[in-house]
């Protein structure tokens, strides 16, 4: 019987088509990003925060420019390619953020509340944070991440980060694994990189922080973070929290060796 | 002699233990790693929601087992799982399991509630499932997490037995596929009756654009 | 006075190619703050590129260009070593105008 064969090749005949069209929306997305990642707002944020890194501030009117983010005292240049990292002065893994604070503590006199007061810029109030971030992240721009995974303390955070990225909790049942647990997927028309596939992770954790448009301001991995939960349906999660910092070492795990090609530039 | 014997037990034991289907231990299970995680996690979300924060903080049987397997459980945890998410399976008591598929619709494209920035308590929450399938023809904006749901009822009829599977898939999926990543909607008090028997509609419904 | 834009000038054949990024917040005026207030609308009204005293662009915008605006165009009769100058006007008639030395592009 020859109709159930053509039948079959009609079919298969139509498949590339489907394909096609996938593809065809991707590159269509790809070259709108190409376009965009030309004006990248968040140039505005790296200039602003190399300005307040440089300005005297706080109770004791000091500069950033003595803080050390790993590689030594007031050494900015390729510091972000290694955090987070163990510190021997807090005896703490620190991400970026988690560091700034510090040094706003400690060589600015602003209390701790007061240096975590405004995280997430909102348009009604910036956040210096942001600016701070996109500067220290700009200054490792095209160098390979290198999170050192070393340090008693850095194996732990590593442990436990992996047993969060698979905790699953909640009226949704999710853990970060529901999204980022598989190649290929994307949720409505955002792609999902699978964060335990180093294909994915090079390419996608290296580009935080990033100027997300939808936001209309640049966002860190802090805030990256936060919005899972918030989707996730988990309450607020705390900034520069334990559980923040160890899911980003186990990240940067799989990321490590990837580009950084931060601020990035995102929906 | 008691030597060479205790080692052939032993190997018999190894043996069992490495035969699939068999319980052995999950993998996310290292030296008290998982009870650390759990105090990490007590002290990282203070500062915000406290009652959405209590919640989380206590995980059900199913979502213990499904972290520490890694949604990939052996068989006889995957099978004691899907007969005990079954059993929680409540249908409703008018036996009417199909509603409205442009509810449906507005129900599967609406992603409100149990966000902490969520706060009218009087607004229904949404059933989100855009995010995760293709659903309708028309709709281009669909997640690729779960499979399509295009042509649903189309390929498998709206009989009786097809309408109580998927309203039982919808109100807990873990009856059906252990460690499912979609959301046990109707067991979690996510959805109500009404709701799912409009998304048993927009699925199978000839009508429903689902099977155009 | 507000941020500074970052212009970036060069040659593009005989051709000058123009991109610019403005800090600016343009508020809709339909944005409600977190006390329910409306915030007033605050955006471009009014951008003008000039080059050797001519004006090469002449725009007008409204509240449908977001915030951060980014603009990318080119233009005849430039070369490089000359100045680019771009001012922007709001409609609280706040201005800013920065220039840009053309160089010699790639």
């Amino acid at each position: 019987m020859g109709l159930p064969r053509l039948l079959i090749a009609g079919l298969l005949a139509l498949l590339p088509l489907a394909a096609a069209a996938q593809d065809s929306t991707q590159k269509e997305i790809e070259r709108y990003r190409q376009m965009l990642a030309e004006g990248n707002p968040a140039d505005l944020f790296e200039a602003r925060g190399e300005e307040l890194w440089k300005t005297k501030r706080g109770p004791k009117n000091a500069s950033l420019e003595q803080c050390d983010l790993g590689l030594g005292a007031g050494v900015v240049k390729g510091a972000y390619a290694r955090l987070p990292r163990w510190f021997a002065d807090t005896d703490r893994v620190q991400d970026l953020e988690s560091r700034l604070v510090t040094c706003m503590t400690t060589l600015q006199g602003y209390t701790v509340d007061e240096a975590m007061k405004n995280p997430f810029s909102s348009p009604d109030r910036k956040s210096d944070m942001e600016a701070l971030a996109s500067y220290v992240a700009g200054q490792s721009r095209g160098m390979k991440l290198d999170v050192p995974i070393v340090h008693p303390k850095e194996r732990e955070a590593f442990a436990i980060g992996e047993q969060l990225f698979y905790r699953r909790a909640g009226p949704y049942d999710f853990a970060c694994a529901s999204c980022h647990g598989e190649n290929g997927r994307r949720i409505r028309l955002q792609e999902l990189p699978k964060l335990t596939d180093p294909k994915d992770a090079q390419k996608i954790f290296t580009t935080w922080p990033a100027y997300r448009v939808s936001q209309g301001t640049v966002r860190t991995m802090e805030h990256r973070l936060y919005d899972c939960y918030w989707q996730m349906r988990h309450p607020q999660i705390d900034y520069t929290s334990d559980a923040a910092i160890d899911l980003m070492v186990f990240m940067a795990k799989y990321a490590n060796g990837g580009e950084i090609a931060a601020p990035g530039l995102k929906r | 002699m008691r030597r060479a014997r205790v080692i052939v037990f032993a190997a018999a034991v190894a043996a069992t233990a490495a035969m699939p289907g068999c319980a052995t231990q999950p993998p996310g299970d290292d030296a008290g790693a998982r009870a650390r995680a759990e105090e990490v996690f007590r002290q990282s979300f203070t500062r915000g929601n406290r009652q959405m924060a209590a919640r989380v903080e206590q995980q059900d049987e199913v979502q213990k087992l499904c972290s520490a397997w890694r949604n990939q459980p052996p068989k006889d945890v995957a099978e004691k799982i899907e007969q005990a998410q079954m059993a929680t399976i409540q249908y409703p008591a008018s036996g009417k399991l199909m509603g409205d598929w442009r509810q449906g619709e507005k129900i599967a494209q609406d992603g409100y509630g149990l966000r902490f920035t969520d706060p009218d308590p009087k607004r229904a929450n949404g059933g989100n499932c855009y995010n995760c399938h293709r659903i309708s023809k028309q709709e281009l904006s669909y997640g690729t997490i779960g499979p399509s749901l295009y042509q649903f009822g189309k390929l498998r009829g709206a009989d009786e037995a097809v309408q109580k599977y998927v309203y039982g898939k919808i109100f807990n999926p873990q009856a059906f596929l252990a460690c499912s990543n979609m959301p046990r909607f109707g067991h979690n008090g996510v959805l109500t009756e009404e709701q799912m028997a409009h998304l048993v509609a927009l699925l199978l419904d000839p009508d429903s654009p689902v099977n155009k | 006075m507000a941020d500074p834009m970052r212009i970036r000038a060069s040659m593009q054949g005989d051709k000058v190619e123009v991109k610019v990024l403005m800090a600016h917040d343009m508020e809709t005026g339909l944005r409600k703050d977190p006390d329910g207030k409306l915030v007033p609308a605050h955006f471009i009204r009014n951008v003008g590129v000039t080059h050797g005293g001519r004006t090469v662009l002449s725009a007008q915008w409204g509240t449908s260009i977001s915030r951060n605006p980014f603009m990318h165009f080119r233009f005849k009769g430039g070369k490089p070593g000359d100045k680019v100058t771009i001012t922007w006007v709001d409609n609280k008639g706040d201005t800013r105008t920065d220039e840009a030395v053309i160089s010699a592009g790639g």
